[in-house]
Parts: structure tokens; sequence; C-alpha cells
């Protein structure tokens, strides 16, 4: 492997991501939307007695999702002493855990279709299909690309989140509460899955189609099973404990391997070059 | 014979059951430049992908650089240099960058590649838009930057897939005048393609002609104007209503014409006859606005090739 050309592309890459206004753009908002607003937002309602008292003595919803809950789960909620920490803490520590998959499927399959079908799309990929690496390297190389940045924002968007929910929470916590054990397994371990999971995906759709577009949409499928996990959740079918986490970040991590392993077979400048 | 930098023998490529390279032999010795000329679709860009080692043949070998484009691709390109088709300059980025990037991918040396970016900006005049992005700048511009981007490795051989094609003539005059530099100068050997005769005959040493995959004729540009044997003929501009009664004098003359808007093609008119012909035509009171020898064109090459086949 020539790490020093693979590298050289994926400074490349990465590079053109910052230099692109509209990335930027998606790689700043969504974490600020998702990530800050909206999290801080629900932490100080559920701060408040008053909306807190409303929501668990009329809704329903909040009691499926109590009943069904794993005792470990249960534990960990009811150590909580007054009912806006145990808001909070549902909040906080629940709802909000699918964002860190999808946050970094959407970036990498997102960044990964720009670099590898976007390149044919402007004519750039020819350029560099003529140098000297392998393609292998050009392989690993565009992986490296959409990988590195998903996981630096989806890394800066946890802190930035314990940051936030941690501050909006203090008058009712008093203490740090974030992150807790199934937060660490989560960002580790099944956020760089997911992240693999998109790219993966986008690498295979990108050298298939030819343009970015394309790429987009069909890339766009992978959250599917992400947003199912999503609902299942809050309806009270799936909770995200560390065991669940491990497990399905064991399964994300396999089906990865499977793509990238099918998408290296197939990845030919040859075969890249008759579909521009 | 003694110095061949490419050496193909009946190099074969099908898409399908389209052949793009029929059966091509070909020897490229060290130095020369080697116009390698025929119609869109004649094979030109995927002869060069195979001499890369971009694509696979299906049959036949080829030696560049005394490597095998096949097994040892990475080796050889980093060896060659290739401006393709469409610039492919990356146009969010600036010329320096560019060019920096790829001086790096290319394995230069990590302490040479600053001056060596500020050389080759400075050769291709793109100094003082150098820390532009590459998406303001004119097509002329494009092209040289992706000529420069090509050499920032100093190759040993050169592949130029069309380097004129959708320039103006200044800027492919430049472009032009940069490849005789390359070569006289600089001493690398270049394989140009191109559909332009004309261009071909002033900066190629020996041209090869494709035609649907085929290597239709090879030698020096002289040799292959021989082969036309005249052919060329003559072209004027003449009032649109005079047509049909210039045809008519010609006829007389036993000279074929075809006509093009008012233009009037004479094919059979060589240096020596032009006068006679002229002054036949304004004695009748033909006005002759224009006269200009015919320049002669790929199809005259492939009609002269295809005649000398059949006799
Ligand atoms: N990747 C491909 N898949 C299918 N057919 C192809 C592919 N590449 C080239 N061809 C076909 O092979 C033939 C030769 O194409 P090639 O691009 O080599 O021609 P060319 O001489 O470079 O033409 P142009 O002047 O248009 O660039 C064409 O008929 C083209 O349609
Ligand atoms: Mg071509």
């Amino acid at each position: 492997m020539n790490w020093r050309a693979i590298r050289a592309i994926v400074y490349k890459d990465l590079l053109v991501v910052t230099r692109s206004r509209n990335t930027m753009l998606t790689f700043i908002l969504l974490p600020v939307i998702f990530l800050v607003i909206l999290p801080g937002g629900v932490v100080l309602l559920a701060s408040n007695p008053d909306a807190v008292s409303e929501f668990t003595t009329q809704s329903s919803d909040m009691e499926m999702f109590f009943t069904n809950m794993p005792d470990s789960i249960k534990g960990e909620i009811e150590a909580y002493t007054t009912d806006n920490q145990r808001a909070i803490a549902i909040v906080a520590l629940y709802f909000f855990a699918p964002l860190f998959l999808i946050l970094p499927l959407l970036l990498s399959s997102m960044i990964a279709a720009d670099s590898l079908a976007g390149e044919k799309d402007r004519k750039t990929l020819e350029a560099l299909i003529y140098t000297p690496t392998t393609d292998a390297e050009i392989y690993t190389a565009k992986l490296l690309s959409a990988w590195i940045p998903a996981l630096v924002v989806t890394l800066v968007g946890f802190v930035v989140y314990g940051v936030v929910v941690n501050a909006t929470a203090w008058p009712v916590m008093g203490r740090i509460f974030f992150p807790n054990l199934t937060w660490i397994v989560l960002v580790v371990w099944l956020a760089p899955a997911a992240a693999g999971l998109g790219l993966s995906a986008s690498v295979l759709v990108s050298s298939r189609v030819s343009t970015a577009q394309e790429a987009y949409q069909i890339g766009g499928l992978t959250v599917l099973p992400v947003v199912m996990l999503v609902i299942g959740q809050l309806a009270g079918v799936v909770y995200l404990s560390v065991g669940f986490i491990l497990i399905i970040g064991l399964v994300i991590w396999l089906v990865d391997l499977v793509l990238l392993w099918f998408g290296a077979r197939i990845f030919r400048r040859g075969e890249l070059l008759a579909r521009l | 014979m003694t110095n061949a930098v490419i050496t193909t023998h009946g190099l074969t490529r099908k898409f399908g059951e389209k052949i793009a390279v029929d059966g091509l032999t070909l020897e490229v010795q060290a130095g020369e430049v080697f116009g390698f000329l025929g119609h869109n679709g004649a094979g030109k860009t995927t002869t060069v992908r195979l001499l890369n080692g971009v694509l696979a043949a299906q049959s036949g070998t080829a030696e560049v650089l005394g490597l095998s484009p096949a097994k040892d691709g990475p080796a050889l390109r980093r060896r060659t240099g290739v401006l393709t088709e469409t610039p492919s300059v990356d146009e969010r980025l600036t010329a320096r960058d560019n060019l920096r990037i790829y001086a790096d991918i290319y394995g230069v040396p990590r302490e040479q590649i600053r001056q060596h970016v500020d050389d080759i900006l400075a050769m291709f005049e793109l100094s003082d838009r150098a820390n532009d992005k590459v998406g303001g700048y004119s097509k002329g511009m494009k092209q040289r930057l992706a000529l420069a981007r090509a050499l920032i490795h100093k190759p040993d051989l050169l592949f130029l897939d069309e380097p004129t094609s959708g320039l103006d003539p200044v800027a492919a005059k430049q472009v032009r005048d940069l490849i005789g530099h390359l070569s006289r100068d600089e001493g690398h050997t270049v394989f140009i393609c191109t559909h332009n005769l004309t261009e071909a005959q002033r900066i190629c040493d020996r041209v090869g002609v494709m035609e649907q995959g085929k290597l239709l004729a090879i030698g020096t540009p002289s040799e292959l104007a021989r082969q036309l044997g005249g052919r060329a003929g003559l072209e004027i501009e003449i009032a649109p209503d005079q047509v049909e009664q210039a045809r008519g004098i010609l006829h007389g003359l036993a000279l074929d014409s075809t006509v093009e808007h008012d233009l009037l093609n004479i094919p059979g008119v060589d240096r020596e006859s032009t006068p006679k012909v002229l002054s036949t035509l304004a004695t009748a009171g033909i006005s002759i606005y224009r006269a200009a020898p015919a320049e002669p064109s790929l199809e005259d090459i492939y009609f002269a090739i295809h005649n000398r086949g059949l006799s």
C-alpha cells in the first residue's frame, strides 16, 4: 500500500469538502439543530414541573415506554429521585441516542457519494485513475475520506451534546449525569459502524452510477433500518441498552465487512471509466 | 527500432460487440512527437487507457517504457503523464492545490514539491492566478493547468488526448507552442491524440491514422501528404446566383466540383493549374470573392488510403 498517495487523496477530498459551502453548512447545521437546539429545548421543557406532571399523567405513550422497559434501564431511571430528573434522564439518555446512528450514517454516505460519483460527475476521477495507485489504494482512500469526517463530526457532536444536556439540566440534576456507559459504547462502537454502513453502501452504489444525485438517492435507503430502530424505540419495542448496542453494533460491523469486501471486488478503475 | 518507448502487437479491446481497438501494432521511439489521428470513436482514448494499464486488453501485447501496462500499471503510471480529454482539474480547488496534491500522489520528493509547483506555474503562465479557484478559469487556462499537472512529476512519456480541442486559436497555439517546447527543449516523448490533421502536421514527427479501431497508415506527415497525391484542391467563394453557371464552366474544363453554401470546392485543382481556372471563371463574368487552397482533411487521407488499397 502506497500510504502517501492514499493520504494525499484523502487530503484532497477533505479539502474539497471544507471548501464547499453547501457541504459545510450541512455539517454544521445538522448537528447544531439536532444536538444543540432540540435537546437543549427538550431538557429545559422537562425541567419544568408543570409540563412534566401533565405529560406523565396524561400520556399513555410514556407509560408504555416505562412498562416494556428492561429492568437494567428501569433501575437506572428510578435511581433519579424527582419526576423532573427522571424525565430529563429519559430524554437525554435515550430519546436522542439514535441520532448518533443517523448522523454518522448520513454524513458518511453523503461524502462518499460526493467523492466518488461526484468526482465522476466533475470528470476529475479520470485524472485520479491515471495516477500510480492501485485500485485498492483508491478504494481505501475513498473509504477513509468519508469515514474520517463522519467520525470527527460525530465525536465533536457527542461532546457538544454532553455539554448542552449537562448545562441545561444542571438546575434540576445538580451534577454531571451524562454520559452513561450506554453512550460511551454507542459512540465508540456503534457510531463508527453506522458510518461504515453509510459509506460502504454509498461507495458500492457510486461505482455503479454516474451522478452524485443518483448515489445520494439510492444511498439514502441505508437510513431506513435506522429509522425503523428509532420508531421501535419510541414505540417501546426496542431499548438501546448496553447489551443491545453491542449486538446491533456487531451486526452492522459484519454487514459493513460484507459490503466492503463486495465493493473491493467490483472497484476496478477500468469499470469506473466505463461508466464515465 | 532500437529505442522504442511504446511497442504493441495486435492490441485489441472490445466493449461488448463493439471493437474499440482492433489489432493495433505500433512502435513509438524515444524523443519523438507521435500523432494519433482519428475521428470520434476511432479508438484513440481507448488506446491511451490500454497503454497506461487503466483498461485491460483482451488480446495482444504492449510494452511501455519497458513495462507491461497490464502487470506493472502503478510503476508505469509513475513515469507517464496523461492529459485527459476533458481537463479534469478540480474546479473547487486552487491551481496551486491541484498541483501540490498531484505532486504528492505521484511521489515527488516532499522537499521539492514547493519549488516544482512554483516553477511549473511560471512556465505555464499561471503564477498570477495560482491561488484562485480553478472554477473561475477560462477554458484555455484550465487546459494549461491540466497540462501542468500532467508534467508535475517529470514523466518520461506524455500522453495528450486532444490537447487543443475546444480552445480558441490563440489558446490552441499557446498549447501547441508548449508541446513544442516540451519535446524540443525538455526531451519528452509525446503521444498526441487529435482529429486535427493540420495540427498533427505542424507538431508531429510521425503520425498514425486510426479508423474504427484499425491503424490505417503510419508515417511522417510529409509521407502521408505524398500519399494524398495533391488531392486537396481549391476552394472559392462566389456569388450564390452564379454557382450553377460556374459549375458548368468547370465541367467544360473537365473538373468536378461540390457546393457547400456559396463555397465551391474543386478537388482536382493543384497549385499549378489554379491561375488558369480562376482566370477562366473571371473572364466568364463570375464574381470571385475569395480563393484558397483547400486544407487536406482526414477524409482525404482515408480516401487516398482506401483508393490505394483498391488499386
Ligand atoms: N467504456 C466503454 N464502454 C463501451 N464502449 C466504449 C467505452 N469506451 C469506448 N467505447 C467505444 O469504443 C469506441 C472507441 O472509443 P474511444 O473513446 O477510444 O474513441 P476516440 O478515438 O477517443 O474518440 P473521440 O474523438 O470521441 O474521443 C467508441 O465507439 C466508443 O463508443
Ligand atoms: Mg477520445
